[in-house]
């Protein structure tokens, strides 16, 4: 690093240690730039396919109401999605190449999207606690010192808050239900719980990037924070729909404010983010499959609007006489 | 697997909120031409009623300062505080001027 990068990144850290924000066009140290792209290409690929999981049950939603709903959290996952590849490319990387590293297994998302949903209460399941893991995670997202980021943010936990309320619902509907119905979101609690708990990434020991992370005020409280914070919040939620969070070591510690809970299997984790999870290859062979079978309507219409640009200008021209 | 060669390009788009305020710049999206753009803007940036018109504007027709003209363009307002009424101290009765 030649001196004079070596000044302008002190004061860039001082800026952004005074809380200021950094904008497309200033300078920034190529870390941040790269740290950036990851996190938030990462943060985009997964509003996208975490569409997945509950387009599944669009079409077999419970009630019109219900279908209405579903669709309207969908479709707002997909505008997450797009806020985030756009705030994703002022940093001067292209929608193209983005698209490309998530296509080709090169970029990651968020694991907890390679579970599969298999009853409709798995719908409420992930409102509730993938969706609250998620707000746990943006709302200090919101205060990022990247602006596009910072702003992006601020959009998507306006609108999480419906979702995971939408997902509350639909447990508490079916917790004071039939026996059956109990059964059904008690068996979805069993089978989000865990992966929920690992939305908050390794433990901070295990996280390399965290540390440089708070530095740039991009990460504000570390991964055991929020997932403290996370299961703190949950545990009275799941005493309020009569349903058992399946934790045997988890218990309210007088002494330390917060509840002990039992230790998260990591080598589960690592097998999921590696591909091994139960949905890896069928969540990416989704994408890629509307990807490709879109090209043709992308070729189309980029075709029609050149077509309709040439029209314009040759209307356009001077006849000459 | 290579995607379309071709990327739609990216357009900027501004959204008033309620009659009366002004366009202001919410994001931006890529459409293969205004029409489209418009149209996504719609679902991308106002499913909740957060508009009631848009504009979209090539990102390639905007000319921005540059950040490194950010001292020749704006400190030279820093020292001309005399442009602001509080510059100004009166007597008490007038004070509301
Ligand atoms: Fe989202
Ligand atoms: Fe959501």
């Amino acid at each position: 690093m030649s001196p004079v990068e070596m000044n302008l990144e002190a004061r860039f850290e001082a800026y952004v240690a005074d809380e200021k924000k950094i904008e497309p066009k200033d300078w920034m140290p190529d870390a941040y730039r790269k740290t950036l792209i990851r996190q938030i290409s990462q943060h985009a690929h997964s509003e996208i396919v975490g569409m997945l999981p509950e387009g599944n049950w669009i079409t077999r939603a419970p009630s019109l109401k219900r279908k209405s709903i579903l669709l309207a959290k969908v479709q707002d996952e997909a505008g997450h999605g797009l806020y985030l590849y756009s705030a994703c490319e002022t940093l001067g990387v292209s929608r193209d190449e983005l698209l490309d590293d998530l296509h080709s297994g090169k970029a990651k998302y968020s694991s907890i999207f390679n579970y599969p949903t298999l009853n409709w209460a798995d719908m409420g399941a992930i409102g509730w606690l993938v969706d609250g893991a998620a707000i746990m995670n943006q709302v200090p997202l919101c205060k990022c010192s990247y602006g596009p980021y910072a702003r992006a943010m601020v959009r998507v936990c306006k609108e999480e808050s419906f979702h995971q309320r939408q997902g509350f619902q639909i447990m508490l509907t079916m917790a004071q239900g039939t026996a059956d119905q109990r059964a059904m979101a008690q068996d979805a609690l069993n089978r989000w719980w865990w992966p929920s708990l690992m939305m908050f990434g390794p433990s901070d020991a295990e996280s390399p990037h965290s540390a440089q992370s708070m530095k740039w005020n991009i990460k504000r409280f570390s991964n055991d924070e929020l997932r403290q914070k996370f299961v703190d919040m949950t545990v009275p939620q799941a005493e309020l729909l009569g349903l058992t969070i399946p934790d045997p070591d988890l218990r309210w510690n007088e002494e330390r404010g917060h509840h002990d809970f039992g230790p998260i299997d990591w080598t589960e984790f690592q097998e999921v983010v590696q591909g091994n999870g139960p949905c890896n290859k069928e969540r990416l062979a989704a994408r890629r499959s509307a990807h490709e079978r879109g090209a043709w309507v992308r070729e189309a219409a980029a075709a029609y609007a050149e077509k309709q640009a040439q029209r314009k200008t040759s209307s356009t021209e001077p006849h000459a006489a | 697997m290579s995607t379309s060669a071709k990327e739609w390009p990216l357009w900027e788009i501004f959204v008033r909120s309620r009659q009366g305020l002004g366009h202001k710049h919410v994001g931006s999206l890529h459409a293969a031409d205004a029409e489209m753009a418009i149209t996504n803007a719609r679902d991308v940036y106002t499913r909740r009623q957060e508009g009631v018109s848009i504009w979209v504007v090539p990102a390639s027709a905007i000319t921005a300062s540059s950040p490194d003209d950010k001292e020749p363009l704006f400190d030279p307002a820093n020292d001309k505080v005399y442009r602001h009424p509080t510059f100004y101290k009166l007597p008490d009765e007038v004070n509301h001027m």
